[in-house]
């Protein structure tokens, strides 16, 4: 009979040390909370401080020692149906500070027209260091029979940029929105 | 009933309420262990209807029965209820009455946990099931239960939460149970290492179970916590992060499908011994294998979520440390083939389902092992590729140990011998449909069709109607297995002590069906 006991209170005290390991547990996956920023913080892993740094890339304010040569292009595919041109062909810019660009656009087609455009950034690995703020590339624009606009891009051009770019083409490519999608592959079936 | 006949022949030490309290206060082993067996059984009847509703309406592209949102209901329940309410409670069924048994032992250490931890479960599922009934429907966040989209579950959503929570601490009492009684409830010379590996899977998988219940249960309580009490471990607003919930979730998930693959493991250990008639191959570097896939299913998790933007050395981690689990697992599979290696084989039911184990199982742990893979996994990643892999593991794979276990034990359970013919059926009709089931999911997934998606590409039809008839096959065969049980039950041809040809374990030892206690003197071990 205390055989018995004895192995019920045996029982009943690894029962208890298995419990603790439970409320272990559990406290570990709260622990992975902190555990997790800790260990983005201490090994520079996860998006966190890159997030951060780009949000903060205005208020570092602009590095005057540098400039930067940033070109415009355009480009009108397969139509005659527009004018459109950078109002300059280049700007000389410090890195960190907030520009204005004007492009200048016509609907020549003699009909309301809307366009979209897409932008291009060469060299390519330049292109995340050049955040746009404003762009007429971020809606599609629409255009009565003969409109003009200028259309402003605003920019930005990271103070992070690597030495050895020192100039940058920004390029539009201008297109009927409605004509694109006539022609895109995906309503051809 | 053969129930009551077996009490009159053993009256005087059989003595337990009979009718509906005996069901409702029992704390012996076996009636416990039939409950969760019956009620693992309703579970996969219940959720093999979720998947028909989810095959019917991929049968044909388009949306032809159900609206999208009951779709995602769909996925999400089939597989909440196939994980915690058929696999999981299926192999404590077989826990509950297999160990006390293979150890020597007369009971489960701490009976009345025991009988607490079922009847948990039980309302937890009428928790869960009962969603499908609440404004807003049954969640349809997919299983995962990920951030943000599971805060847009509707009513459902806390009572989800509770019923993880409920099936969560089930499962953990089962375990801490299995572990107390394989500690200290031994018969005398019952060394760890001359344990049956049943035994020793369920040992170790236990314990994996009470290290990663509690963080699952951690996390549902952030979602909770996050819903409704404004707190923001996930929500970006307030500093948290949703990626965090994944690698909670993981680390609790990946562990998981080894809660339900290592049982699998150890039954197959087990019948492939009594089926070849020889000692298993290697027995001792089994439970090492089985002891390390254990370790090795904490390092691995981040390899289900490569696509949340992981820098280069964590991809190259987890790709790695996953593809280390490929060693362990050879070494079982090499070590069963070499079990089998110039046996005396015969192919009965529980042989022949553990024979499709080893074969479907491996391909299931190949295409496991393409998806480890980080770069490739970009592509592969939320793809019907996916779906066919786990599936692969989970179907042919656990469920199909566990039918191979209710076949080898089922004389121990019912003193009859079942419809050998019938379940020899059963076998060929689940074994075909299955691969008709989930072999064309590999080619969807490669193609690129992704999952819980109710409509589809047409370039995907043909492959999902075959996909689906396999369904519609699998499912009906399942009904079989249902008809071969309760006949079974009910009477058939009486069932020798040892039921097969010299099985190890000392559950042959006692007659069948076995007594309603057993060896409450301890059996000694040489």
């Amino acid at each position: 009979m205390t055989s018995k006991q004895q192995r019920k209170r045996d029982n009943l005290g690894l029962a208890g040390r298995l419990l603790l390991m439970v409320a272990g547990s559990f406290a570990f996956g709260y622990a992975l909370v902190p555990l997790y920023d800790v260990f983005c913080e201490v090994t520079g892993i996860g998006s966190r401080e890159r997030l951060l740094q780009a949000a903060t890339v205005g208020v570092a304010g602009p590095d005057m020692n540098r400039s930067i040569v940033v070109e415009f292009v355009s480009s009108t595919p397969g139509s005659g149906e527009w004018e459109f041109h950078p109002n300059v062909g280049s700007m000389e810019v410090h890195p960190g500070k907030l520009y204005e660009a004007t492009f200048h656009a016509r609907n020549l087609s003699g009909h309301a027209i809307v366009g979209q455009a897409v932008p291009s950034i060469s060299p390519g690995r330049a292109a995340r260091y050049f955040q746009k703020t404003e762009c007429f590339c971020f809606t599609p624009q629409p255009f009565a029979e003969g409109e003009v606009k200028e259309m402003p891009v605003r920019f930005i051009v990271d103070r992070e940029l690597p030495a050895s770019v020192d100039r940058l083409t920004l390029s539009y490519s201008f297109f009927d929105t409605a004509r694109l999608a006539q022609q895109s592959p995906g309503n051809n079936s | 009933m053969a129930h009551h006949e077996h009490t009159a022949d053993h009256a005087h030490h059989d003595d337990k309420p009979q009718g509906i309290t005996r069901w409702l206060t029992t704390t012996n082993h076996k009636d416990i262990g039939t409950m969760y067996l019956v009620f693992s059984l309703a579970m996969f009847l219940i959720g093999g209807l979720f998947a028909m509703v989810i095959r019917a309406e991929l049968f044909q592209p388009g949306l032809q029965f159900v609206d999208p949102g009951f779709f995602n209901q769909m996925t999400t329940m089939h597989a909440l209820v196939m994980v915690f309410g058929a696999v999981m409670p299926a192999t404590v069924g077989l826990a509950n009455w297999m160990i006390p048994m293979q150890i020597g032992a007369p009971d489960m250490a701490l009976p009345r946990m025991n009988l607490f931890s079922f009847w948990l479960l039980f309302f937890a599922f009428m928790l869960l099931l009962s969603t499908l009934f609440l404004p807003g429907g049954a969640p349809a966040s997919g299983w995962t239960l990920y951030p943000p989209l599971v805060l847009q579950t509707g009513n459902a959503f806390p009572v989800a939460v509770f019923a993880i929570h409920l099936m969560g601490a089930s499962s953990i009492m089962g375990s801490i149970n299995v572990i107390v009684t394989i500690m200290n409830m031994r018969a005398p010379g019952m060394s760890l290492l001359k344990m049956p590996l049943f035994s020793w899977s369920w040992l170790i998988t236990a314990y994996l179970l009470i290290a990663v219940m509690p963080v699952l249960a951690g996390g549902v309580t952030m979602l909770l916590t996050d819903h409704f009490f404004a707190t923001s471990f996930f929500n970006p607003a307030g500093g948290g992060d949703p990626v965090l919930f994944q690698h909670v979730f993981w680390f609790f998930g990946h562990p998981e499908v080894y809660i339900m693959i290592l049982p699998a493991f150890g039954i197959v250990s087990e019948i492939l011994q009594t089926f070849s008639r020889k000692p298993i191959f290697g027995y001792e570097a089994m439970v090492y294998a089985i002891a390390s896939i254990a370790f090795l299913s904490f390092i691995v998790w981040a390899h289900h979520m490569f696509t949340v933007g992981m820098p280069l050395a964590g991809q190259m981690f987890f790709t790695l440390s996953t593809m280390l689990i490929a060693i362990p697992t050879g070494v079982k599979v090499f070590n069963w083939t070499a079990t089998m290696w110039r046996g005396s084989i015969s192919f009965e039911p529980p042989m022949l389902f553990a024979i499709a184990f080893l074969f479907l199982f491996t391909i299931g742990g190949f295409s496991g092992l393409m998806l480890a893979i980080a770069p490739a996994d970009f592509q592969y990643h939320d793809t019907y590729f996916v779906v066919a892999h786990f599936h692969y593991v989970l179907v042919p794979g656990a469920v199909f140990a566990i039918m191979a276990a209710v076949y080898y034990w089922l004389p121990k359970w019912t003193g009859h011998m079942y419809d050998m013919k019938l379940a020899n059926f059963h076998f060929w009709m689940s074994t075909i449909f299955v691969n008709v089931l989930f072999f064309p999911q590999h080619f969807l997934g490669l193609a690129g069709m992704p999952r819980r998606i109710p409509d589809y590409a047409t370039q995907f039809a043909d492959w999902n109607m075959v996909s689906s008839i396999g369904g519609f096959g699998f499912g009906l065969s399942q009904l079989l297995f249902v008809y071969i049980i309760i006949k079974a039950a009910r009477g058939g041809q009486k069932a020798t002590a040892e039921v097969w040809d010299n099985p190890p374990g000392l559950e042959w030892t006692v007659p069948s069906p076995a007594p309603y206690h057993t060896f409450d003197t301890a059996p000694e071990v040489k």
